[in-house]
């Protein structure tokens, strides 16, 4: 008469690859602890400013810094809009020459080595060399975001043509269509949904984006913010934040309606 | 169906003349946006730099190779703080972001009319705002440092992981969930044995892949001060020393790379 108790199954059945993986998380974290250096008589100094920064969200201050405030955010919608559109009309091709099913070989190791570059450079880093280039300006901004855009849109389409259902393609083919009208009535119908969708997040990631441009120079609100921080007007930078995420929020709640409409 | 008779010809068009022309109209109104917009920009630009521009770019890149390799000693500790930034910024938004989730799911939260709409504005205005925002702010605040650098990764992180989250917890299966209650189980033993284990591929997924992003995020937070490689990014470009510039980015672009591969296979081996 034992009596017999369940246990949970554990998450990894190995045991050796159990305790040898918590074993090594453990020294990481003890060596990761110790390279922390806080100075927490300089963190405590700054509890008080942090309490200022979250009371000045009730009162923040619209109107000393406005036409610096409106005309970064003009400037950031500016560049937003731009950047999207031009980054997904260079991208389809892109995502057309690093597709598997449509491309040859060495133009899809091109474009996917493109991909793999413009994705992994992260967005100011791409920003101060077009700065460093083009000089200071939203032009910097501009190509800046293009250029993820390009990225980002060419390698979640490309994944979407080389999911496109077969039959369809062959069937477009069998009557005897071009490579052009092959692309238009086979490939474009099936992956527009996906398209669409794609671009209206890119536009949303775009947007958050142009906000921090500024801070190397390359336009847009980031500038402004800054400054403001800086300064420590936190009531500024309450509003500028206040209306950056209002802004996001307007973006979201359209892109959700619209992929729900196109999906 | 829209035919047109020409003669004794019908042709079969795709649309009618009023949607045709409807169409044309919203494409009229999109061009004009997007060459209003490229207006302001292209006045607000200094042609003169851009023409300039391919010179300046084969001068810089002259100036950056070859890289300087002896740089790379000094760079191993920002390195290795980098990635402590990331992945300790990740396991703090994952023990914040994990409750905001329960409250925000709509088949777990306490209360609908309170609780709810204050997770869910966490998660809005935590995921809005950049990283380097957030990095900013907390320089500010608490001074310079990989701690804040820490923290910045934390916060933006708390929005993505908590929004991922939830929605796993309102997608999963009401049956399992119902099968530990009629066993007479409270209401954490059916969030432990009815719930968890449904959402465990989806929550180690994510972590990793925001463990990926935020290795990327992290490279960056130096140029505000807030630890990490960036830090000698930024003091390299200040004295224009792009041979030592080349060296971090040979090096950003590496982790990068490492991360996202040993991302990718961690959640192909979880889902």
């Amino acid at each position: 008469m034992s009596s017999r108790t369940w246990k949970r199954p554990p998450l990894i059945k190995d045991t050796t690859w159990r305790y040898g993986l918590l074993a090594l998380m453990a020294l990481y974290f003890v060596a990761a602890f110790f390279s922390y250096d806080v100075n927490w008589s300089r963190v405590y100094e700054g509890l008080d400013r942090g309490w200022t920064f979250i009371k000045s969200f009730t009162n923040p201050d619209f109107t000393t810094r406005w036409t610096d405030i409106s005309e970064g955010i003009w400037e950031s919608i500016i560049i937003t809009v731009t950047s999207t559109v031009v980054g997904i009309i260079l991208a389809i091709p892109l995502a057309l020459g690093a597709a598997s099913n449509l491309a040859p070989k060495p133009i899809y190791y091109l474009a996917r080595g493109f991909i793999a570059v413009a994705r992994a450079l992260h967005e100011i880093i791409v920003a101060i060399l077009m700065v460093a280039i083009f000089g200071f300006g939203p032009l910097a901004g501009f190509i800046t975001l293009t250029f993820s855009t390009i990225g980002f849109i060419a390698k979640l389409l490309a994944e979407d043509i080389e999911n496109i259902s077969k039959p369809q393609a062959e069937a477009v083919k069998s009557t005897g269509s071009g490579w052009w009208q092959w692309i238009n009535y086979a490939v474009q119908p099936q992956v527009m949904p996906r398209l669409i969708g794609l671009s209206i997040y890119r536009i949303d990631i775009n947007f958050r984006s142009s906000s921090i441009l500024g801070l190397v120079g390359a336009g847009g609100v980031g500038a402004t913010l800054n400054t403001a921080f800086d300064r420590y007007e936190f009531d500024t930078a309450a509003a500028i934040i206040i209306i950056i995420i209002a802004i996001v929020m307007v973006l979201e709640y359209l892109s959700g309606f619209i992929r729900a409409r196109v999906q | 169906m829209p035919v047109t008779t020409k003669g004794e010809l019908k042709v079969w068009q795709r649309r009618d003349r009023a949607k045709q022309f409807k169409i044309w109209f919203g494409w009229f109104i999109g061009v004009a946006i997007f060459m209003f917009c490229w207006k302001i920009i292209s006045d607000a630009t200094t042609w003169f730099f851009v023409y300039d521009a391919p010179r300046i770019a084969v001068d810089i890149g002259g100036r950056a190779w070859p890289p300087r390799w002896s740089y790379l000693s000094e760079l191993w500790k920002p390195m290795w703080d980098t990635i402590n930034i990331a992945t300790l910024g990740t396991l703090l938004a994952i023990i914040m972001g994990v409750p905001v989730a329960f409250l925000a799911a709509t088949n777990t939260t306490p209360s609908k009319r309170f609780l709810r709409p204050l997770a869910l504005l966490i998660i809005v205005s935590t995921r809005s705002i950049n990283s380097l925002v957030w990095a900013l702010l907390l320089v500010s605040i608490i001074g310079p440092g990989i701690f804040a650098g820490t923290l910045a990764i934390a916060i933006r992180s708390i929005g993505f992981v908590a929004k991922l989250l939830y929605e796993a917890i309102e997608e999963i299966d009401v049956n399992q969930v119902e099968a530990i209650q009629a066993t007479g189980a409270s209401k954490l033993q059916v969030i432990a044995y009815g719930i968890v284990p449904q959402i465990m591929p989806a929550f180690a997924g994510l972590s990793v892949f925001r463990w990926d992003i935020n290795i990327r995020e992290s490279t960056i937070l130096g140029l505000v001060g807030a630890g990490g490689i960036g830090l000698y990014l930024q003091s390299s470009l200040n004295i224009l020393a792009w041979p030592q510039v080349t060296v971090i980015l040979i090096m950003i672009l590496i982790a990068v790379v490492i991360s996202e591969w040993v991302s990718s296979k961690v959640r192909l081996a979880i889902i």
